[in-house]
């Protein structure tokens, strides 16, 4: 089930090298958007090389040698011309431009259809906070870094901040909006394909800015009802005495910040970790979710995230291998 | 004739030795330390300016060098991510703040006055002010820096990351209160430019004839006078959420947009203000080279105020993502792409100036050439980032670093030091090194190729900006290892410019006064040029003072070695504002360190409040106070000549 991390679950045709890239795009909010950077890509660079040439020319097909002082000046005819042509090409560029961009955002503002679902997106110093609520509250749950939705359909994004403005981006799916502080935008999109898409914070928001990345996983609709379903589960029970003190441990040391359903632990300070060993990375999609990457990331997430906004773990190394069993039961 | 407003009516005499003797003596700075902080002449003033903007260059470069080696790999650890957030801030308040518009300053200072034909700016005083504000702003706003606390929210210091809560230390504090202390400069500095502009040039000279640097800089200066307050309001509200607990940018009570519409409507002006004094250079230096006239004069000249004019409308394009509804985003989308057609204009002109002139390939050729090249590199990202839609996916990422990069330094850095090769010979009385200035563009000019055209592909490829490292496996750390070579190739060419810079002071060629026969009137004069300028005052009759008789466009002539003699003491010109038709003799203040101690006593305030020791804040005061007296203290004028009018500040 776990796919490698970056880009191993990628959708058929998506550049294993540039994850990243936003040349090729995967949905209708991103395609016209690819389009319009082709297009404005070949005028510009077509402006260029015409420039360029026209300077090396001018400058070649007429350059002097010797002392710039003895060159008597003169008054040189012809030159407006230039200005006139130049303006009247370049007038005809930017309307083209100009009208091609406003019709592609008519056509990215809104879905075709009615979006299958709305996730409430938040971020935070420095991870992404993801809430499926749907119509009965009831049945909303929350995780963290990776949203999963159904292939195909037009999917609401809200988005907020938690402390500092994040900016959301997929660049395969969608360009970024920010989310700010007191104020909800909305974003949508859509994949076409089954797949890992990447995206990453954007707007600069304080020392983890560079490690705050997230996933975007399409999955079939049968499949995405299935994990939206094994996700709204509280967590299960643990059964084995070292996983029991396990989640004593937790719920004391990491309670007040961090919320596992069906537990004390309801702290919102960091993300909600009922499935989390359903999610592919830890710390934003910084480490593979691996017993080692987790075992020391729970021991010191300063030495793999310094600065993060969660403290060392310090108790008995018993403790922590039961934290550790503990933390493998919440599938 | 002309009407005199109340003074008396100059008498017109021709240049002799004996005349240059009397005004050396009026005009000359005295020795020794007080002589020197007490100078108001523009051309030390410049001068100033221009080395410490430099030097500054130098520093915000190696802060740029330190980056490119922690971005040279991926999860590099060189810096931890507090100092690379540090540097990447200072790097940009440096160069954008304290290196790209001063060094434009000290240019405009050291060279209006000579293009204008006259004996200095219309506010010595203010000049010299302006220049010793700045300096006190650098010292203030890398004082938290070199004690570890430096601002670290990037030059745009978004709120809320700004706020108190996120930031605790007085690093912001720092930037917030500097920079409205550099904003007083500014301010002090462009309202002298537009006065001078309006009132000192010399006879003849009207505004259809001024040199297109001056256009610039008078079209920077008036952006200044009316983009400046944004940003220092910004920063005053900022400082008094931090400090006095009120509520503007907070996200609940207040509005953290706020800051942001404060900032671009400062910000995206700002841009303007960094090139179009350095596109002006380009403008006068390229004919020079070409060996004719400026294609379409008139056209670049309204290209660069309707620039300037736009530039006011389009603040939003840096806000595309922040959720604004789809007719704002068109509209500014619109605004964004209109701003290429006075670009394009200056570009076409100065395209044909080359087609059809006879280019003479020298070193500040070379630099004003290849600006055209790197201007409508950075001119075209640019088109791309006003689409909004297209924004959406760039902003944020290298592209943009990459767009401008070929903005400030393409359109700044180049046509600066093609400047500086041009004016060198002015400034100092000698050459620089041709043979080593060419080895210095081709480094400069590829190094910085090197760097900067492979960034819009890490743009493209998704790298986003202002992060201290990236992960592996992104397929950005090839290109990054390209563009941190070509950031050491760039500083090399830095480095050739320094050395070319030493070794030429000492040992290059004598200049004379026109070296590059050159056509406007800074060349008529010595080089480097006697403390008044000009013996007498030059009257002028063309654009083009020194080509007329090669030119013969009319028979009219301009003449420098006969003109108005105004030699009762420190005394220069004033003309109407159109025509440029003399009608007062303006008395010029004498050297006085006024000025000096006025900066120190803000200063002191600024100081004061930023570490809360209110004492010093009154000290700085009462510093003020004094040099305020000093500077209004009633001057006993000539007894002999009770009708000259004393020029005001
Ligand atoms: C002071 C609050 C705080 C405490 C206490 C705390 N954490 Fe965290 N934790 C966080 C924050 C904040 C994050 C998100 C870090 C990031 O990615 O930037 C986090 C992230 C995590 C993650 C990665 C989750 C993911 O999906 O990326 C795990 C696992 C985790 N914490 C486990 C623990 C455990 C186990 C404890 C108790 C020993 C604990 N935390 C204590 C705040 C805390
Ligand atoms: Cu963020």
């Amino acid at each position: 089930m776990l796919q490698p991390l970056h880009n191993g679950g990628a959708p058929t045709g998506m550049s294993p090298d540039w994850p990243m890239g936003f040349l090729h795009t995967y949905g209708p909010r991103a395609d016209p958007v690819t389009g319009l950077a082709w297009g404005l890509s070949i005028i510009s660079i077509a402006v260029v090389v015409i420039v360029t040439v026209l300077v090396l020319t001018g400058v070649l097909r007429r350059a002097g040698r010797g002392e710039v002082a003895a060159l008597r000046p003169v008054r040189g005819e012809g030159g407006m011309q230039w200005i006139y042509i130049g303006l009247a090409l370049t007038l005809v560029a930017l309307l083209g431009s100009l009208v091609w961009t406003v019709t592609v955002l008519a056509e990215v503002d809104s879905p075709a259809s009615k979006p299958a679902l709305t996730i409430q997106v938040t971020g935070h110093q420095w991870w992404w906070e993801a809430t499926y609520s749907g119509d009965d509250p009831s049945r909303a749950f929350t995780t963290a870094n990776e949203i999963h939705i159904p292939v195909g359909q037009p999917v609401m994004v809200k988005l907020t901040g938690a402390d500092v403005i994040h900016s959301f981006w997929i660049p395969t799916l969608t360009g970024k909006t920010d989310a700010i502080p007191g104020r909800t935008n909305v974003a949508w999109l859509q994949a076409d394909q089954p797949g890992v898409y990447r995206g990453q914070c954007t707007e600069y928001c304080g020392q983890q800015h560079a490690h705050m990345a997230m996933y975007v996983i399409a999955d079939p609709p049968a499949a995405f009802q299935a994990w939206a379903a094994q996700q709204r589960q509280p967590a299960a029970q643990p059964a084995a005495p070292q996983q029991v003190m396990g989640e004593q441990v937790f719920v004391q040391q990491c309670g007040a910040c961090h919320t596992v359903r069906g537990t004390p632990a309801g702290g919102v300070v960091g993300p909600d970790l009922t499935h989390l060993m359903s999610r592919r990375t830890i710390g934003a999609g910084l480490l593979p979710n691996t017993v080692g990457a987790l075992s020391g990331w729970i021991e010191n997430p300063q030495a793999m995230k310094p600065g993060v906004l969660m403290p060392p773990t310090k108790v008995a190394p018993v403790q922590l291998a039961a934290l550790r069993a503990y933390l493998e039961t919440l599938r | 004739m002309t009407a005199w407003e109340d003074s008396r009516v100059p008498e017109t005499a021709d240049l002799t030795q004996d005349v240059r003797d009397r005004l050396k003596e009026i005009w000359e700075e005295k020795p020794g330390l007080l002589g020197w902080i007490s100078s108001v002449d523009h051309k030390e003033i410049g001068k100033r300016y221009i080395v410490t903007a430099f030097a500054l260059l130098i520093v915000g470069g190696i802060e740029a060098l330190i980056m490119r080696l922690q971005l040279a790999g991926p999860e590099r650890r060189l810096l931890s991510p507090e100092a690379y957030d540090q540097l990447f801030t200072m790097h940009g308040v440096t160069m954008i703040f304290l290196y790209a518009s001063p060094v434009l300053s000290g240019f405009s200072n050291y060279l209006w006055p000579l293009l204008l034909g006259s004996r200095d700016m219309a506010f010595p005083r203010l000049n010299a002010l302006s220049y010793w504000i700045y300096l006190a702003a650098a010292v203030f706003l890398y004082a938290g820096f070199v004690v570890g606390h430096g601002p670290d929210d990037g030059w745009f210091n978004y709120v809320p990351y700004a706020s108190r809560e996120y930031n605790p230390a007085f690093n912001i504090d720092i930037y917030a209160l500097g920079l409205i202390l550099l904003g007083i400069s500014t301010t002090v500095g462009s309202a002298n430019f537009v006065v001078t502009f309006l009132r000192t040039r010399c006879p003849g000279m009207s505004i259809n004839r001024v040199p297109i640097l001056t256009w610039g800089t008078l079209t920077a200066s008036v952006g200044n006078i009316l983009a400046v307050p944004s940003v220092s309001l910004a920063f005053f509200l900022l400082w008094m959420d931090r400090q006095f607990g009120t509520h503007f940018y907070d996200a609940n009570q207040g509005q953290p947009l706020l800051w942001q519409h404060l900032f671009w409507m400062f910000g995206h002006p700002w841009v303007y203000v960094v090139v179009l004094p350095a596109m002006g250079m380009v403008s006068d230096g390229l004919p020079t080279f070409c060996r004719r006239p400026l294609v379409g004069y008139t056209p670049v000249a309204l290209a660069t105020v309707t620039t300037m004019a736009l530039g006011f409308g389009v603040w939003v394009h840096h806000m595309f993502a922040t959720g604004l509804p789809n007719l704002a985003l068109s509209f500014f989308s619109g605004a964004s792409i209109a701003i290429v057609i006075p670009s394009a204009v200056a570009v076409f002109a100065w395209t044909a100036t080359i087609w059809t002139g006879r280019p003479r390939i020298t070193t500040p050729f070379l630099f004003f050439a290849g600006m055209i090249v790197l201007f409508v590199i950075g001119g075209v990202s640019g088109f791309m980032t006003a689409s909004a839609p297209l924004d959406w996916q760039l902003t944020d990422t290298y592209f943009v670093v990459a767009h401008l990069h070929y903005v400030l330094i393409g359109i700044n850095v180049f046509p600066v030091v093609g400047g500086l090769y041009y004016w060198f010979p002015k400034f100092t009385g000698r050459m620089l090194d041709e043979r080593l200035g060419k080895w210095n563009f081709w480094t400069m000019f590829v190094g910085f190729n090197v760097a900067f055209l492979p960034m819009h592909l890490l743009g493209v490829m998704g790298m986003p900006r202002r992060v201290y490292t990236y992960p592996q496996g992104m397929g950005w750390t090839a290109t990054n290892v390209v563009v941190s070579l070509g950031a050491v190739l760039f500083a090399i060419g830095v480095l050739l410019l320094l050395i070319n810079v030493a070794v030429s002071l000492k040992r290059g060629r004598i200049a004379g006064d026109n070296p590059w026969g050159a056509p406007t009137l800074e060349w008529a004069t010595t080089s480097p040029p006697p403390p008044y300028n000009f013996a007498v005052i030059p009257s002028v009759a063309s654009r083009h003072p020194l080509w007329e008789d090669a030119l013969g466009e009319s028979t009219a002539r301009s003449r420098i070695d006969h003109g108005l003699l105004l030699d009762r003491g420190r005394e220069t010109i004033a003309t109407s504002p159109l025509d440029a038709e003399p009608n007062l003799i303006l008395e010029m203040p004498a050297d006085t360190p006024a000025p000096f101690l006025l900066a120190v006593g803000l200063t002191g305030i600024f100081a004061g409040a930023a570490g809360h020791w209110w004492w010093l804040s009154g000290a700085g005061g009462a510093l003020l106070v004094l040099a305020l007296l000093m500077w209004f203290w009633p001057r006993r004028m000539h007894a002999d000549e009770p009708e000259a009018e004393p020029a005001h500040v």
